[in-house]
């Protein structure tokens, strides 16, 4: 390894690592952050939830919003895989289906991003999926 | 670059590694190579969560699950159910006692809610055994900063200003300190980190080096750069294994960073540390007889003056402090003197480390901002007293404290409330106590420790804390008078006068603080005769009630002594000169008829 040769040798490396223990600071506090869940039961993995989950965490990661993406498992929807729950802080759950990769980006644009409606949405009648 | 999705922390403290926490990490790992997992989530050996009387413990990010009394065997499910299936494992979720809800964040428990942590900041959340998390979390950006933006006595400004007091137990001004020893001019000064920790269940020094060695690493360069000191000298118990362990390692890891070491960050500045071990004497952790151990010499303290800020290790300008000192200080360079004194009390800010133990239901290590108050620590924070139990005393401060009692719950914790109401801050030993506990035995429990521990260099102490020890076991034996209280008070005030240093100067507390708080309890042992929480065995008595004897005769075919006498289908009687108090009658009694007095 490098020696640190100066401060700003310290600096450059922590940017570097910082990526890595991003994780780990956003989950100290997770109800600051975007918190996208995908169900990723059976028939969501089947119907490409893996390759959505994926998108999600790059696409937001490279357009700097801070999300926690996480999965879940199966939320009920079997004929709407694959499902994502978006929840934006001080907001209600939202879940979206037949979230494809194109249906993930339009999500990110347009729910996320400006808070507006998309397509899709799956009324919901319980809180959210887990505690 | 790797980007996981997904971070399992393991604790790898000394309390769950006992109970295989490293058994678990290879579990894991193995059943995530099984599900082609391994490059999706990362597996990372953490320091200590506090949580230790429920460990291990398995923490899964980002949607911050907490895991409890894992073991080896649940790896497997866990991978399936919660990785790859999204399914939290219920059984292994923690149960709040009271509510009886599960929680699986631990953000909601009532043992981390209260909790501000900065001196374990980084314990439970970084591996301590690689450089680049540390660096990636702030680490030695602190350092950095004074090296290049700050001279040595802005640093020391800004110390002073944040109001820091030492957490090795006096409490004196870190600030101040570091400009006495920044004051003394001489061509070597060194910089040495007491990290002893001799109070008996303290275990807070140990968990910070355990899992956040580099913080008092880069703690330790600031000081040296403060009051120009090039040399470092940690002084750890050898009965550290772990802790000895890992700071090696980070040691090792800052001198290839160019972190320890010459000229770090190119600024000119030369620092380095080396370890050296103690034998696990309490009295070496007093700062005097620390030095001279490091020297070679017997571990004895000697008078103040000189201190060790004008002569200290080889009769060199040498700053003392405290592990958990020391891991406040890149914090209060980072985040700034005015972010750390507005927590806590005004003359007592920021936060303290407590291991809290005894009869409460959450055992474990936490951190609470100064000025919260007891209750709100053994309530909140402890989840209340074990089995419904009623509470008792709470002892703070170790075997130079006291024992507070009910009254004493809504003092807010700082330095100045503690020895107003004749206990101490201490290094942070918490023990709680219910209505089993005997306050006389407990008194006793502790100068036992001190009779054991004294150096024996001057005489109230190695002579008077005997005394005093004799005196409290007479009591338990049911064999003292009145008269002894008014002794035991008399001498503790003359050994408190008159001993050398801190040990003998405090170690009467335990024995003023429970006569005072527990009087009545005392007059029992000594006028009744009686033990009230039954925990004197000599002054127990066990009685047959007559009104309830059937006269079966079982209890006086067990007794080992033939102490019970009585006819048949007749009441019995023990003879309790004669009982050795072996509770075989009581045991066998199928009428409840015999009881213990
Ligand atoms: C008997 C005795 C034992 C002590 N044990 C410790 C100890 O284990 N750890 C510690 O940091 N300070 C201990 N101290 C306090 C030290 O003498 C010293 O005050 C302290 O290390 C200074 O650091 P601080 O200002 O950061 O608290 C002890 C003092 C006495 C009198
Ligand atoms: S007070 Fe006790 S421990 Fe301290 S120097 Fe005297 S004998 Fe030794
Ligand atoms: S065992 Fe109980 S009932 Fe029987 S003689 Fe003894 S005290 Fe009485
Ligand atoms: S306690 Fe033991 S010694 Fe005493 S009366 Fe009962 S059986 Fe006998
Ligand atoms: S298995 Fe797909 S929603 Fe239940
Ligand atoms: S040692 Fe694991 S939580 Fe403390």
């Amino acid at each position: 390894m490098a020696k640190v040769k100066s401060l700003a040798d310290l600096k450059k490396i922590k940017e570097e690592l910082h990526a890595k223990m991003d994780l780990r600071e956003k989950s100290n506090d997770p109800e600051a952050q975007v918190q996208i869940k995908v169900g990723m039961a059976t028939c969501g993995i089947a119907s490409g939830a893996k390759e959505v989950m994926e998108f999600l965490i790059e696409a937001t990661a490279k357009r700097g919003i801070s999300t926690i993406v996480t999965q879940t498992g199966c939320m009920g929807y079997c004929y709407a895989e694959p499902t994502i729950e978006v929840t934006i802080p001080g907001k209600e759950p939202v879940v979206f289906g037949d979230v494809d990769l194109k249906k993930a980006d339009e999500v990110i644009e347009k729910y996320i991003k400006q808070g507006e409606l998309v397509d899709g949405i799956i009324p919901v009648n319980y809180k959210t999926i887990d505690n | 670059m790797e980007k996981y999705k997904m971070h399992i922390l393991i604790c790898g403290g000394t309390g769950c590694r006992a109970s295989a926490s490293e058994a678990i990490q290879n579990n894991l790992q193995d059943a995530l190579k099984a599900k082609g997992l391994e490059e999706e989530v990362q597996v990372v050996m953490t320091g200590c969560f506090g949580f230790c009387e429920k460990g291990p413990i398995v923490k899964i990010l980002p949607d911050n699950t907490f895991y409890i009394e894992v073991k080896p065997e649940d790896a497997e499910e866990l991978v399936e159910e919660h990785i790859v299936k999204g399914r939290k494992v219920m059984r292994l979720l923690y149960t709040d006692p009271d509510k009886k809800e599960v929680i699986s964040d631990s953000k909601n428990m009532g043992f981390y809610k209260k909790q501000i942590r900065i001196a374990l900041r980084n314990c439970g959340f970084i591996n301590p055994e690689n450089i680049d998390e540390y660096i990636a979390t702030e680490g030695y950006a602190a350092l950095g900063k004074c090296l290049s933006e700050m001279t040595p006595q802005s640093v020391i400004n800004e110390i002073k200003e944040s109001g820091l007091r030492g957490r090795g137990g006096g409490g004196f001004p870190t600030g101040l300190k570091w400009e006495f020893a920044s004051k003394n001019d001489a061509d070597q000064k060194y910089v040495v980190c007491n990290a002893d920790e001799g109070d008996p269940g303290a275990f807070m020094d140990r968990s910070i080096l355990e899992g956040d060695p580099h913080s008092v690493l880069e703690a330790m360069a600031i000081c040296g750069y403060t009051m120009g000191a090039d040399k470092g000298l940690i002084y750890i118990r050898a009965e550290y294994p772990l802790a000895i362990d890992r700071l090696k390692v980070a040691i090792k890891q800052a001198r290839e960073y160019g972190l320890l070491g010459n000229d770090i960050m190119g600024s000119g500045f030369n620092f380095d540390v080396e370890m050296r071990y103690g034998a696990g004497a309490f009295v070496c952790g007093e700062e005097t007889a620390l030095i001279h151990s490091m020297e070679g010499l017997r571990g004895e303290p000697t008078v103040k003056p000189p201190f060790p800020a004008e002569s200290g290790y080889n009769g060199k300008p040498t700053n003392v402090n405290n592990v958990e000192t020391f891991a406040n200080i890149p914090v209060i360079i980072n985040k700034g003197a005015n972010w750390f004194n507005k927590i806590g009390t005004e003359k007592s800010t920021g936060t303290k480390v407590f291991a809290l133990a005894g009869k409460i239901n959450n055992v474990g290590l936490i951190e609470v901002p100064m000025g919260t108050t007891l209750r709100e620590v053994i309530y909140e924070i402890g989840g209340g007293i074990k089995d419904g139990k009623k509470f008792k005393a709470v002892q703070t401060g170790g075997p130079s404290g006291g024992c507070l009692t009910e009254a004493h719950l809504d003092t807010p914790i700082d330095f100045d409330n503690l020895l107003a109401v004749g206990s101490m801050m201490g290094s942070g030993g918490m023990i709680v106590m219910d209505e089993d506990d005997c306050m006389v035995s407990v008194a006793k429990f502790y100068l036992d420790f001190t009779v054991e521990e004294s150096c024996g260099k001057c005489t109230p102490c190695r002579v008077g804390n005997k005394r005093l020890y004799e005196l409290l076991d007479k009591i338990t034996e049911g064999k003292g008078t009145k008269e002894d209280l008014d002794l035991l008070r008399n001498l503790s005030t003359v050994i408190k006068d008159t001993s050398l240093c801190g040990l003998g100067q405090t170690s009467p507390n335990p024995v003023l603080s429970t006569i005072e708080n527990f009087y009545d309890e005392y007059i029992a042992h000594v006028e009744e005769h009686k033990c009230p929480s039954g925990q004197c065995k000599a002054l127990m008595q066990y009685v047959i009630d007559p009104e309830l004897c059937v006269g079966c005769t079982l209890c006086a075919r067990n007794c080992p002594v033939d102490c019970i006498a009585g006819d048949r289908k007749e009441a019995h009687i023990i003879d309790t000169a004669k009982c050795i108090k072996c509770g075989a009658c009581m045991e066998k009694c199928k009428f409840n008829a015999i009881s213990i007095q």
